[in-house]
């Protein structure tokens, strides 16, 4: 546990002292400041307006600029649609893979432009290199950028005052990709292929079986090892919290997390460029104080539950306990704990954290089996998604999730000490409730609708290979990861179904962009008031106890929410005795 | 007549308030007016069906009958206690209303048969009078209302309107024949043709106000009504998703126990939506109302009153309510031969007779400084009394002519007397006014003895006052005809923020649009027709009752005393009713939690045992727990009802601490409260 702690604590440490510069790099270019950068990528920057035919000073209002983006995701979504229907007939397919089934490629395209990074297949046997490539990294970028690009206009409505111009959605998006996601992603990828991980255009490796065995009354000489452009996309992956991995293994493949530094800087990146952004929220608005009450917040959140999550792992299983199996720190047992799904070389401890900030933030990528997690992890798991991936959250819309519950707290706290309520300067009325409203309201229909049609039909209940209350948690599960854009699973239930292609793929489209449309338009409301001057009067944004109103509100509305479907999946399971569950 | 606009408010009876609100909470039970209120109609709803149900199980003979009649019963409660909040809050609100029209009746007018001093006059209620009514005003009165002089001169009080507090010369015909009601004519009398009726439209508006129908929902209530539904159709999913949830846990899962059943998740829906504040709300709303009435004051709209809470800057006029309306005696300045008791002596005399409070003061301040000073006046003394003519008085004291009066006035009649007018004292006045004070000269014949320094007092208490609304964040500007250096004396030594001193009107407009072009809110009070641009440019433009129509017109909100320090109770109002909003609806939410933990393991304790475990308050049987849940839910109304209408505690703080202490009480007490109240419950069901 002590090391885990010390992990953990390193971890937050890191991202938080990496985070400040990032932001106020962000803040640099965003503001289209000449400094060094920009004048590095200046005239790439400048050539593509050229092309796009745009300029930084054409703005947009709300409505421009949501359609812009729906537009650009479309366009986004059609293209790997179609390349991955015709993968088969194009180039760079050195394994021959024939084109993906229109359900998988309607599914895999929605997932990967709404940033959910949902698998229903197994990558590195289903995708050609250019599908993997041209589709799923660009879109790694395009999704990734997306989410920040989703901030970027409600950040602005919070410092500007009587306009409806809210930025550029075309300068946005090419400053995102060219100054923050190209770069980090070029210097993580440098980093992962430095330790070991795979960076190649060559098909699959046909090794020869240092034991070759018999299967089915055939020889077994050779072993396919596939392998790939593994860094570039790894890399990107984790930075832009999109989590679908190159293979299947995904962080638990030594291809894609090869030593325990990867696994350290993997589990970093995740929340490196959420908490930046924070750090941009409180230069853009000059309240950093506000900014450092949203960290807090997110921390607050976070640490108990990855804590909880860290300690019944290590644990380890009750059953085994029971019947006097050790699961003790042993060298052999790499930590001990419950080592059910959990790599050797990572443990069951580090696995839990990076569990925990994989569906913190909407990334969703897995070094381990989060099936196998004790029941109450894996339902902190499902717990941190179903806060609304607030707590870090994905890259950008993470964020702007977290300013609308703070929204709500504001209103709360704002009535409270008598005033009518302000954020940031900004009056919160009935308009602005209402866009929230709609915003919050949306992933809890979406999780709890979508589950109960899953638990009432047939083709719903067909996935389900676990009995039990354990089955209930995979229901919950597939439906509550795409719904919040994920994109984790808690295995054991097959989802390459029509039934579930659609129900995710629906989930994953409403969450994203029902979610957002709202918040824009609020955007575009509060951009058009006047800032009122704070004074002693009004409610500070900053103090210890309105973040605890802050964490209160996200807590409340998640648990009230979910408190129901929890109690009958993972709480029924975890408190379920020992000898209940092994008569399954 | 000088108590005109003293209120004799009989006492209202709230016996007999609440005894009607009962009757009226039944008869608010139909679907239209339930139908107002979204979250209360889906109680509303879950109450037939449970009555439906409860008949049939009835019929059954299943054995459920008992349990889902409770519950059914206990929504039923819930929904009049809900009602009973809104028709007593509704109930104080129109009697409090009425009193007040009542009080406006005993404003009285001598209504003149014909326009002639010394016609019959008949004394009639003030707000009868109609355009073209003749009526006489005299020594003392106040001018009821607004109209025209025809004959007569009568030296007129303006300051509640001006703030100037040298009186003012009002003569029928010419340019200074109009009269404003609300002022006080001091001396002589007048003849006025009403041209303003002073109507009673106000009340009307704010009696509709607090009435059902006509209410209207101010912004914030709103924005919060928007947030319950919200929640309640969040809430709404929940409950009807727990029965697929339970559909499948039973059948796939755990293969035991049964379904939850529809009392139960009826039960839970009805608990876990926002019943609490969504049954107060309206109730809180009019208590606002009710509680500006009490402080009699009229708004013309619940959005006044809101605004009143969010009020940056509070722009006040400088007489009556930072300074006293009158000037008092501040010192004595003798002439060169003259020592300063024989001015005192001189200026006591002069006052002896004089019934104003400046004259009063001017005995008081000769009293403190030479206590020996005690004479009475003679019984031959002739007395002199002010006159617009003659702008001074004074006394014929055994053959000396004392006399006071402005220093223009007085150089004249020493100029009649052929006396001198001494070297120096031309210097006295101008030293006294450049400290902001009026000099009065005093004479003995055509001797003058010496200047009297009349000062602005600034009102005790007011500092402090000032003092707090800064602790709120709230910040005062004097308004003032004085001139700069006047102002900055008065408006230090009022501990207000800013003043505008010179102020005409242009400039209040203009002080006001610059203020709230820099995003704040803006508070005024203001009487004159000369004021309504700013009244109605104002966040919240307060009007004395004893301002013009215009005025009135331009304002959201009257106050019945003319007491502009009103604007101080209006903020407090204000606040006080968003406070109690947002604190009813944090405790509402928080609630929640214990309910969860109440009916969450009774409902599923069958399908999975170890759920149990969370029946952390240890809840005898699952039907008594979700039957305490349910009744915990209503009681809270009623036990909520006597704070939504008086509100939550206020103190003037700023709003860190306001927030800190709202969210320990509400918030925190909120998710402690119900685990209390829900075990008590249980126990007491449990015996039974």
């Amino acid at each position: 546990m002590i090391s885990t702690l010390l992990l953990t604590t390193t971890l937050l440490v890191v991202t938080i002292l990496l985070g400040i510069p990032l932001g106020v790099y962000m803040h640099r270019v965003y503001a289209g400041e000449r400094f060094w950068a920009s004048r590095l990528l200046g005239p790439v920057e400048r050539l593509t307006y050229r092309l796009i035919g745009t300029s930084p000073e054409r703005e947009m209002d709300w409505k421009r600029y949501a359609l812009a983006i729906l537009l650009f995701n479309l366009a986004g979504g059609l293209f790997l649609y179609i390349l991955l229907l015709l993968q088969g007939h194009l180039p760079f397919n050195p394994m021959h893979f024939s084109g993906v089934a229109p359900g998988s490629a309607f599914n895999t395209a929605v997932s990967f432009i709404t940033n959910t990074n949902w698998q229903d297949y197994s990558g590195g046997s289903t995708m050609s290199y250019l599908s993997q490539m041209l589709g799923i990294t660009v879109q790694n970028f395009l999704s990734a950028a997306t989410g920040i690009v989703i901030l970027l206009p409600i950040i602005r409505a919070f410092v500007r005052h009587n306009t409806k111009n809210l930025g550029n959605f075309w300068v946005d998006m090419t400053r995102t990709v060219l100054y923050v996601l190209i770069p980090l992603s070029v210097i993580f990828s440098l980093i992962l292929m430095q330790q070991g991980v795979v960076q190649t255009l060559s098909g699959a490796i046909h090794a020869d079986m240092v034991a070759p065995f018999t299967s089915g009354g055939k020889t077994i000489l050779q072993q396919v090892i596939h392998i790939g452009p593994v860094a570039s996309q790894e890399s990107i992956m984790m930075l832009g919290n999109n989590g679908g991995g190159f293979f299947n293994m995904n962080d638990a493949q030594p291809f894609e997390n090869p030593t325990g530094l990867t696994n350290f800087l993997e589990t970093m990146v995740m929340i490196l460029i959420p908490v930046g952004l924070v750090f941009l929220f409180g230069q853009m608005t000059k309240a950093k104080k506000t900014a450092w009450a949203i960290l807090v917040s997110m921390l607050i959140l976070f640490i108990p539950l990855t804590l909880v999550s860290q300690h019944f792992e290590l644990a380890g299983n009750p059953i085994f306990h029971q019947l006097g199996v050790t699961q003790a720190n042993h060298a052999a047992l790499a930590g001990g704990g419950n080592m059910e799904g959990v790599e050797d070389r990572i443990g069951a401890g580090a696995s839990a954290l990076f569990a925990t900030v994989a569906t913190a933030t909407s990334t969703g990528a897995a070094n381990n089996a989060y099936d196998s997690l004790i029941p109450l992890s894996g339902g902190i798991n499902l717990f941190l998604m179903q806060l609304g991936e607030v707590v870090f959250g994905g890259v950008g819309s993470g964020l702007a999730s977290f300013l609308a519950f703070m929204i709500f707290a504001v209103f709360l706290g704002g009535l409270m000490v008598g005033r009518t309520p302000e954020f940031l300067g900004k009056k919160i009325g009935a308009f602005e409730i209402k866009m929230v409203s709609l915003s919050i309201l949306v992933m809890p229909l979406l999780v709890l609708i979508g589950t109960a049609i899953a638990a009432t039909t047939v083709a719903g209940r067909a996935g389900v290979f676990n009995p039990g209350a354990h089955g209930f948690s995979e229901m919950l599960y597939a439906v509550t990861s795409p719904a919040n854009n994920n994109g984790s699973a808690f295995g054991g239930l097959s989802n390459d179904t029509r039934f579930y292609n659609l129900l995710t793929g629906m989930c994953m489209l409403f969450g994203r962009f029902w979610v957002y449309l709202p918040l824009l338009a609020l955007a575009g409301a509060l951009a058009e008031k006047k800032k009122t001057p704070a004074g002693s009067g009004t409610l500070a944004t900053h103090t210890p106890i309105f973040i605890g109103l802050t964490v209160g509100v996200i807590l409340l509305v998640g648990a009230l929410n979910f408190f129901p479907a929890l109690a009958l999946g993972p709480i029924a399971e975890q408190l379920a005795p020992v000898s209940h569950v092994m008569t399954h | 007549m000088e108590s005109t606009h003293k209120h004799e408010v009989k006492p209202i009876v709230w016996k007999d308030q609440s005894k009607g609100a009962l009757w009226d909470s039944f008869n608010m039970l139909s679907p239209r007016v339930q139908m107002r209120n979204p979250v209360m109609f889906v109680v509303y709803i879950g109450s037939w069906l449970l009555l439906a149900l409860f008949f049939h199980d009835l019929i059954a003979r299943n054995g459920e009958a008992l349990f889902t009649g409770v519950i059914d019963l206990w929504l039923w409660l819930t929904l009049i206690f809900a009602n009973y909040g809104e028709a007593l809050a509704e109930r104080q609100g129109e009697a409090q209303a009425s009193s007040l029209r009542q009080s406006r009746h005993e404003m009285v007018a001598k209504k003149l048969a014909k326009s002639e001093r010394n016609a019959a006059y008949q004394e009639v209620p003030g707000v009868s009078l109609r355009t073209g009514d003749v009526i006489l005003v005299e020594a003392g009165d106040f001018i009821p209302t607004d109209g025209e002089a025809i004959t007569g001169v009568a030296a007129v009080d303006e300051s509640a309107i001006t703030g100037e507090s040298a009186p003012v010369i009002r003569e029928g015909g010419g340019d200074r024949s109009a009269v404003t009601g609300g002022t006080r004519v001091i001396s002589d009398w007048l003849i006025i043709k009403v041209t303003q009726e002073a109507g009673n439209t106000f009340l009307d508006k704010m009696i509709s106000m607090v009435e059902g129908a006509a209410r209207r929902k101010t912004p914030n209530e709103v924005a919060l009504s928007i947030l319950l539904v919200f929640l309640t159709l969040v809430f709404l999913v929940v409950t009807v998703t727990i029965y697929p949830f339970s559909w499948y846990s039973v059948h796939y899962a755990s293969h035991s126990g049964s379904v939850i059943s529809l009392p139960v998740l009826i039960a839970l829906l009805v608990c876990l939506i926002p019943t609490t504040i969504g049954a107060l709300l309206p109730a809180i709303g009019i208590a606002g109302i009710v509680r500006l009435l009490k402080a009699n004051v009229v708004a013309t709209s619940g959005r006044a009153i809101e605004a009143a809470g969010d009020v940056d800057i509070l722009m006040l006029d400088k007489t009556g309510t930072i300074t006293y309306g009158n000037r008092s005696a501040a010192a004595f300045y003798p002439v060169s031969g003259i020592s300063e008791a024989q001015l005192a002596q001189g200026a006591r005399r002069a006052s002896l007779a004089d019934d104003t409070p400046e004259g009063k003061s001017i005995v008081a301040l000769a009293l403190k400084h030479f206590p020996d000073q005690q004479e009475s006046l003679p019984t031959d003394a002739n007395l002199i009394s002010f006159t617009a003519e003659t702008r001074m008085s004074g006394v014929d004291w055994e053959g000396q002519q004392l006399r006071k009066g402005a220093p223009d006035s007085m150089k004249a009649w020493i100029k009649d007397l052929q006396g001198s007018w001494p070297e120096g004292l031309d210097a006295i006045i101008e030293k006294i006014a450049a400290g902001g004070a009026t000099p009065l000269v005093v004479c003995s014949g055509a001797q003058v003895l010496g200047a009297i320094e009349l000062r602005d007092i600034v009102k005790t208490g007011i500092k402090e006052r000032f003092a707090e609304l800064r602790e709120m964040g709230i910040r005062t500007v004097m308004v003032t005809g004085d001139n700069p250096l006047t102002a900055a004396a008065i408006a230090a030594e009022a501990g207000v923020d800013d003043y505008l001193a010179e102020a005409k009107p242009e400039t209040k407009l203009a002080r006001i649009r610059q203020y709230q072009s820099d995003g704040y809110m803006v508070a005024m009070t203001g009487d004159g027709t000369n004021d309504s641009p700013a009244l109605a440019q104002a966040d919240v433009g307060l009007c004395m009752a004893s301002g013009t129509q215009a005025a009135r017109e331009a304002s959201n909100m009257v106050d019945m005393d003319s007491n502009p320090t009103k604007l101080l109770d209006i903020v407090r109002i204000g606040k006080q009713l968003l406070m109690t909003r947002g604190s009813l609806t944090t405790f509402s939410v928080a609630n929640d939690v214990a309910k969860y933990f109440a009916i969450i393991p009774a409902a599923f304790i069958s399908t999975y045992p170890q759920l149990s475990a969370l029946n952390i308050m240890d809840l005898s049987s699952p039907d008594t727990a979700i039957m305490s849940a349910v009744i915990f839910n209503a009681l809270i109304i009623p036990i909520l009802i006597p704070l939504a209408l008086k509100g939550v505690k206020f103190r003037a703080d700023s709003a860190q601490n306001i927030l800190r202490r709202n969210v320990w009480i509400y918030g925190l007490g909120g998710i402690i409260a119900p685990f209390i109240g829900i075990k008590l419950i249980d126990l007491l069901l449990t015996v039974l």
